[in-house]
């Protein structure tokens, strides 16, 4: 009975999403992007994938999509937390005063969803669950990281965006970074071009069908390959290294992307994440890019990091310190 | 009567090189591929082929400046890119370029991997891809995955100093002509030391010699440093082969341990 009555409530969404999208219909046309000079459909420009929909389903939610009212009360409680990182005292004040620097993500565009979450399939809005090969990388990463000793010890034991090498949101899948989720697109007849502010990550993307790279080249972004298909640049991206992996991945990770410009500020940004040896099954995520406002600066992340000398170096002045305390208390005693 | 012949031969000889240089100075004949809005296509993946990176000044080879390289990390010999002789210093600014050459190994920004400026990005001994559209050309080069955006509209100047510059170009003929400013003073022009202030302003002109060479002109201004302009020119090479790419060179993971070693906890080796 409780089962027939949630498959009531699907037919219910499916039926009124068609009804939308018939209405829709009726009154305009679908939207077709413009296309560029040499034919193509024209996703340049500069993009966000700021939002405030989580990439999973919060667990107290069951349905895929909010009421207006409730998306709206979802996004304040987000942006609520996002001012909460100002509150004086904390470290997070310290590092940042996200709002006072523009950087919360209210100040910039986002993408506007009623999604609950990014991710639609599975219909859980979850991730799958992780095979037992992928649960012992896991540990084994876990295991190493507690090996190689503390954080703060040496620099290679830092995390990779402190040492800036590379950010979560690089991509690919293009993610939402908490700020400066921008990117440029500029688009060739054989290339195209995506550069990820954080941290001036670029990606070219050929698009005349040739192979991967064989196994031995592996890199941080992986190597991406792409072509149109219709009004859809579909980019598949394989032989990533698996130093900065995606929710746990593999370096058997494999990302497709599809980039479909359907309206004039938004991208309907969807991502299929195919890893056997780490989900049971591929999930896909729908992460629509907004249009904002360029231009994107040089982001020289590496060449201005003072955090890390500081940060080590404090860690020493530490250990120096605590070294002189025990020594004067065994001296006194 | 035979050194009638030979001074016959020595005039008939600059005659013919008078020639040579005559034509070589016509403008070039060559008319690039267009692209989709009718612009020369410049998209690609392109190299200098020379020792610019070592010195960009004319020199002999030389000792690898770490001896545990020896033969592997010798400074490539090279006539240099420098058109018309020394470069220009103020007497102040050579004694700093000599300062910077005898502490290379500790100063120069490309140990480090700090991003390498211009035009150093265009001759360093790496691709760089082209990627062109109407309003931006993006020059996305391998190493330290610098980039640079050129603005084809909306012309501004610099809003803040950086260590690519600030690129506005425009197309004169079959020439993309690029104007930057807005440098910092922390890259340099090559591994001799070469250097720059953050009054740096170059403006560069590229234009298609033939399907997969272009040359490459650069004039150098810099009055907190040299006493006049000077100017640079290269060709540079299309890589060809069927699977060219530009790959990854994340350079800060291969510097770290020589940039933060010294500050890594007492007795880890």
């Amino acid at each position: 009975m409780k089962r027939h009555v949630a498959v009531s409530g699907v037919v219910a969404v499916v039926l009124s999403a068609g009804l939308t999208l018939v209405a829709q219909t009726q009154t305009q046309k679908p939207y077709a992007a413009p296309k560029t000079a040499d034919g193509q459909p024209d996703i340049s420009g500069f993009w966000s994938s700021n939002t405030y929909v989580p990439l999973e389903r919060p667990n107290n939610v069951t349905k895929e999509f909010y009421t207006p009212d409730e998306a709206e009360a979802a996004i304040k409680r987000a942006a609520e937390r996002d001012a909460e990182q100002t509150e004086p005292g904390t470290t997070a004040d310290v590092h940042y005063d996200f709002t006072q620097f523009g950087l919360d993500r209210s100040q910039s565009v986002y993408s506007r969803s009623l999604r609950t979450s990014l991710i639609v399939d599975p219909p859980t809005g979850k991730m799958p669950p992780v095979t037992a090969e992928g649960q012992k990388r896991a540990q084994d990463r876990a295991a190493a990281r507690k090996a190689a000793g503390g954080q703060y010890d040496r620099v290679e034991n830092m995390p990779i965006g402190s040492r800036c090498i590379i950010m979560g949101g690089s991509g690919p899948p293009l993610m939402n970074a908490g700020y400066n989720s921008n990117y440029h697109i500029v688009q060739s007849k054989d290339s195209v071009m995506i550069l990820t502010e954080m941290i001036h990550d670029v990606r070219i993307i050929p698009l005349d069908n040739r192979p991967a790279p064989p196994p031995s080249v592996r890199q941080w972004m992986g190597v991406s390959r792409g072509r149109w298909e219709g009004n859809t640049l579909v980019v598949e991206t394989t032989n990533f290294n698996g130093k900065n992996p995606f929710r746990g991945a593999s370096e058997n990770l494999k990302v497709i992307e599809r980039f479909t410009r359907d309206a004039p500020d938004r991208i309907n940004y969807t991502f299929t994440i195919e890893d056997p040896s780490t989900w049971e099954r591929p999930w896909t995520a729908e992460a629509p890019l907004t249009r904002t406002v360029g231009p994107i600066f040089e982001f020289a992340c590496h060449e201005s990091n003072y955090g890390v000398a500081n940060i080590l170096a404090g860690a020493r002045a530490d250990e120096k310190r605590a070294a002189e305390a025990a020594a004067k208390k065994t001296g006194s005693n | 009567m035979q050194h009638r012949t030979r001074l016959t031969m020595v005039i008939g000889g600059v005659l013919a090189a008078a020639s040579m240089l005559a034509a070589q100075t016509q403008a070039p004949a060559y008319r690039a591929p267009r692209t989709g809005d009718g612009k020369p296509n410049l998209n690609g993946i392109w190299q200098a082929i020379n020792s610019a990176n070592w010195d960009i000044e004319a020199h002999a080879a030389g000792p690898s400046p770490v001896r545990e390289m020896g033969g592997a990390g010798l400074v490539a010999p090279g006539l240099g890119i420098v058109e018309g002789g020394a470069l220009p210093y103020k007497p102040e600014a050579l004694a700093k370029k000599k300062e910077n050459y005898a502490k290379r190994m500790e100063l120069d920004p490309e140990v480090k991997c700090y991003l390498p400026g211009v035009p150093r990005a265009m001759y360093m001994p790496y691709p760089f891809q082209i990627v062109q559209s109407p309003k931006h050309i993006m020059m996305a080069f391998e190493f330290a995955g610098a980039l640079r955006t050129v603005y084809m509209d909306n012309h501004t100047p610099e809003p803040a100093d950086s260590w690519m510059g600030w690129s506005n170009g425009h197309w004169e003929g079959e020439t993309l002509v690029i104007d930057t400013k807005g440098f910092n003073d922390l890259s340099w022009f090559d591994r001799a030391g070469n250097f720059h202030s953050e009054a740096l302003h170059v403006v560069e002109r590229i234009t298609p010699r033939s399907a997969d060479t272009l040359n490459y002109e650069a004039t150098v201004e810099d009055p907190n440093v040299f006493t006049r302009p000077w100017k640079i020119s290269l060709p540079l090479y299309r890589r060809v082969e069927r699977n060219a790419q530009i790959l990854e060179i994340r350079c800060v993971e291969f510097a770290e341990d020589l940039i933060y070693g010294h500050l890594k906890k007492p007795g880890l080796k």
